[in-house]
């Protein structure tokens, strides 16, 4: 009679699972987007120290790293526990930063040079002495902006 | 012909997603790069004469780290968490003391005239100064000078320095400048073996 008949038979039809690939296609494309690789391997330690009133970074293309710290545990034995500088990928002296400002330089366009920052990634522990052979480097090849890397105290 | 291709079967792009999804996790790191941002000044010419800038005595305060960390600011040691305050003091000036930096009136575009300090910051550190005590001071120099733009901002826009247009800010930052130099090196204090 009713045109809605009851089927107490029917089955509850299985889930599609077809959509479930392109939910994970999107969280996927979420991570490869706003990834970015380690490009160097970190061979000191570096806890940076915190500041509340930290600013972030704009372009991060424009940054130059210089690590310094205890090198890691497994390579103390071959340098030793004295704080040490890192540029790329190796162990550096305060000298070779004026090589390493002029090959970052020499990777940026023309007019973004002028905007070239040099990041300070120094452990908390670290004495103000090496830090300050770095600044007075830098100075001398005139890579004025810099900025001290710190991190937002967690609360 | 009548055949028909069959349907690839797609269930395992899922998982291959997946496994792609896993290795990107664990590669990424999200935490955007964070600090405290500095200009150096310029090195002095080498034949040019160093001329000593003549800067007032009360304009300057010279906020010195030794190598024990201890923090003097002015003539006095000072606590680190005190530091905030007494530069505050410093840059406002408000009871025209004249031990403490004068004004200059200034006319800024856009806003009018406006009693800026000229009061300078030199930091001055040891090379025994743990990099922590150092971060710690500077951030509180620009805690400072951030507190006071925002009372600025606060009082001529009735806002906060960070929600100003961008023309405001300029005007704000005009008024309020971030004046802290960081001498030439030099030992400090406690002499070092």
């Amino acid at each position: 009679m009713s045109k809605f008949k009851k089927s107490e038979k029917k089955e509850v039809p299985a889930m599609s699972q077809g959509s479930l690939s392109d939910i994970v296609f999107m969280l996927l494309f979420f991570f490869m987007v706003t990834t970015q690789m380690r490009e160097t391997e970190n061979k000191v330690q570096v806890k940076t120290p915190s500041a509340s009133e930290v600013v972030k970074l704009e372009r991060k293309d424009l940054n130059s790293y210089i690590n310094v710290g205890q090198p890691i545990k497994s390579l103390q034995a071959q340098y030793g526990t004295e704080a040490r500088i890192q540029l790329n990928d190796s162990f550096k002296t305060t000298d070779d930063i004026r090589d390493f400002v002029a090959a970052e330089r020499e990777s940026m366009s023309e007019g973004d040079r002028q905007f070239m920052t040099v990041s300070i990634r120094a452990d908390q522990d670290v004495r103000m002495g090496i830090i300050t052979d770095i600044k007075q480097e830098l100075r001398r090849c005139s890579a004025l902006k810099i900025m001290y890397s710190a991190r937002k105290p967690s609360e | 012909m009548g055949k028909k291709t069959p349907a690839i079967n797609s269930s395992s792009t899922a998982d291959i997603a997946f496994l792609l999804l896993c290795y990107f996790l664990m590669t990424t790191t999200m935490g955007s790069h964070t600090g405290l941002s500095r200009r150096l000044p310029p090195m002095p010419d080498k034949n040019q004469k160093t001329e000593d800038q003549k800067v007032n005595r009360r304009n300057i305060i010279v906020v010195r780290i030794n190598s024990q960390d201890r923090v003097l600011a002015g003539n006095d040691a000072i606590n680190v968490d005190m530091l905030k305050d007494k530069i505050k003091e410093f840059l406002t000036n408000p009871n025209d003391d004249p031990t403490l930096p004068e004004k200059e009136i200034v006319d800024i575009e856009g806003f009018g005239t406006y009693p800026k300090s000229k009061g300078v910051i030199s930091l001055q550190n040891d090379r025994g100064t743990s990099y922590q005590a150092y971060i710690a001071v500077q951030n509180e120099l620009v805690k400072a000078v951030n507190e006071l733009r925002d009372e600025f901002a606060m009082r001529s826009f009735g806002k906060k320095f960070a929600s100003c247009s961008e023309d405001e800010q300029t005007i704000v930052k005009e008024a309020i400048p971030q004046n802290i130099s960081e001498a030439e090196p030099k030992d400090v204090g406690a002499r070092r073996k």
